[in-house]
């Protein structure tokens, strides 16, 4: 490896950290203004112009609040708690590529800091281990909302895991490749996987709804029964980080999202501004549409929380269960069956 | 029962449907409509920089005021302290010296007015007991403040601008 490709690397890696963290900043203050706009409000509007400072404003708050942990608290895993949630979450953008191969200064690169090859499975870990930052946090507040938020939170994830593990089986029966890379490769143009596993989306949608604990699903931390569930009793930027996770959070899955089902950086008409833009241009056009998309992906997440009401905690079992894994299930047949009888007959039909 | 007013109307639960059962349909209908309310014009109003409009009769703060040559029409009677129900409005009577014709109206004056706005309901009875049309709550919302002392309101606060400025 070439010393320049080390830097290009490690300069990647600071650029994509820090786009996650300004992202799901800047998400807080979408959230507010957007949540305004459904409301017929205006929302935050007076730090800065249009408000685009609140965030800051929010993040200094948080800093100079007072930090306080309960005496009965176990203190390490109190502390621990908010820094698992917020590292798992950073952690899922290694592995997601961002755009084609890109030239710069005659060196051909790639946007992605790692193509390892099983690159869904490493997704998939990172997202379970978030389940561990919210647990040991409501676990070692010794507080019963907190108990009682994290097992919520657990016992959801957990099953929300399932079915999104089974729709993105369909997916791989699909792609044959367990490497996000590839999976994106292969979705050149307007060949974008959801056209053909629109039901696998579906599907991955409501669980990444469940996973990342957004409203329909927000129950670990409804405030109505459990006074803000695992996170009762968080103070100061402790608090600020187990709520920064849930940005982080959405901007990754969103960014899954796209990647999987909408085709990553291409968009239809991709060769001919390639062609016509260089390639140094032209792949970061392809970057500028994949953020478009996550961005679309983050206000649909908003779009929702605003106007769906939280489930029941027996409709939400009854749905993980009794309707996502056996739908999913139904799906790999459908795929499967499409994929080696149906597809083949008709393209035979076609010669 | 027969209804009279033709209003009741008969409800019927009916299973739902597999669509209904399936929520989506539901959930994108719910979505329509917020998405048309992302798009109306908000109802806020900026309020300091931007104030709603108020009817003609609306009742904000009192003024003390003058007659057309510029002198104050109170004459300290005391009717409106009598027939505030809040006991909010005080005063103290003055008689009116050599050489101040000019700032007074009749020979007797109020030299202290004032009107505890923690205290006022707005009623508006002092206006309508004042023989003088000395006072009308013709002003603005009281603003805020930080110690009850400064919501007691003087001359200083209450009585119009003199007429030359």
């Amino acid at each position: 490896m070439e010393s320049f490709d080390i830097i290009f690397k490690c300069a990647l890696v600071v650029v994509i950290f820090l786009i996650s963290l300004v992202v799901a900043m800047y998400s807080t203050y979408a959230e507010r203004k957007i949540a305004a706009f459904f409301q017929d409000r205006i929302g935050p509007n007076r730090a800065g112009p249009w408000g685009i400072l609140q965030p800051l404003c929010d993040g200094a708050k948080m800093f100079l609040k007072e930090e306080i942990i309960p005496t009965n608290a176990s203190s390490f895993l109190f502390i621990a708690g908010p820094s698992l949630a917020i590292l798992t979450a950073c952690l899922g953008s290694a592995v997601i590529p961002w755009g084609q191969s890109i030239v710069i200064g005659g060196h051909i690169v790639d946007l992605q800091v790692t193509d390892i090859n099983v690159g869904i499975l490493y997704i998939f870990g990172v997202v379970s281990l978030g389940v561990y930052g919210v647990m040991i946090g409501g676990w070692a507040s010794n507080n019963k909302y907190s108990l009682l938020g994290a097992i919520r939170a657990a016992s959801q994830n957990i099953s929300y895991e399932i079915s999104m593990g089974l729709s993105i089986i369909a997916l791989l029966m699909l792609t044959g490749t367990l490497s996000l890379k590839e999976i994106v490769a292969q979705q050149h143009g307007w060949h974008w996987n959801v056209l053909t596993q629109p039901l696998g989306f579906l599907l991955f949608i409501v669980c990444a709804f469940a996973e990342t604990n957004r409203t329909p699903f927000d129950l670990p931390e409804c405030e109505t029964e459990l006074v803000g569930g695992y996170h009762t009793e968080y103070s100061s930027m402790k608090l600020g980080f187990y709520l920064f996770a849930e940005y982080i959070n959405m901007f990754i899955s969103s960014a899954v999202m796209v990647t999987l089902y909408w085709g990553g950086y291409n968009y239809p008409g991709m060769d001919w501004v390639l062609a016509h833009t260089g390639p140094t241009l032209g792949p970061l056009i392809g970057v500028a549409v994949m953020f478009a998309k996550i961005f679309l992906f983050i206000f649909f997440f908003m779009w929702v929380r605003w106007t769906i009401p939280r489930f029941r905690y027996d409709q939400l079992m009854d749905l993980g269960w009794k309707v996502l894994i056996p739908l999913a299930i139904a799906n790999i047949v459908l795929t499967a069956v499409f994929s080696s009888y149906i597809a083949p007959l008709i393209v035979s039909l076609f010669k | 029962m027969e209804s009279l007013s033709n209003k009741r109307k008969l409800i019927e639960s009916k299973p739902l449907n597999f669509w209904e059962r399936a929520y989506l349909p539901a959930i994108a209908s719910g979505l329509a409509t917020t998405m048309k309310h992302f798009f109306r014009k908000p109802v806020t109003i900026s309020y300091p920089e931007e104030k709603r409009e108020f009817s003609e009769n609306f009742r904000g703060l009192h003024s003390l005021k003058r007659d057309e040559n510029g002198k104050e029409r109170c004459t300290a009677c005391g009717l409106c302290a009598l027939s505030c129900p809040a006991e909010a409005i005080t005063m103290i009577a003055a008689e009116r010296q050599k050489g101040e014709e000019h700032l007074y109206r009749e020979e007797k004056y109020a030299a202290v007015y004032e009107i505890n706005m923690l205290r006022c309901i707005f009623c508006g009875l002092c206006e309508e007991a004042c023989p003088k049309e000395a006072i009308y709550l013709d002003g603005d919302i009281v603003p805020a403040d930080y110690l009850r002392k400064d919501f007691i309101y003087g001359k200083d606060k209450l009585v119009e601008a003199p007429l030359n400025q």
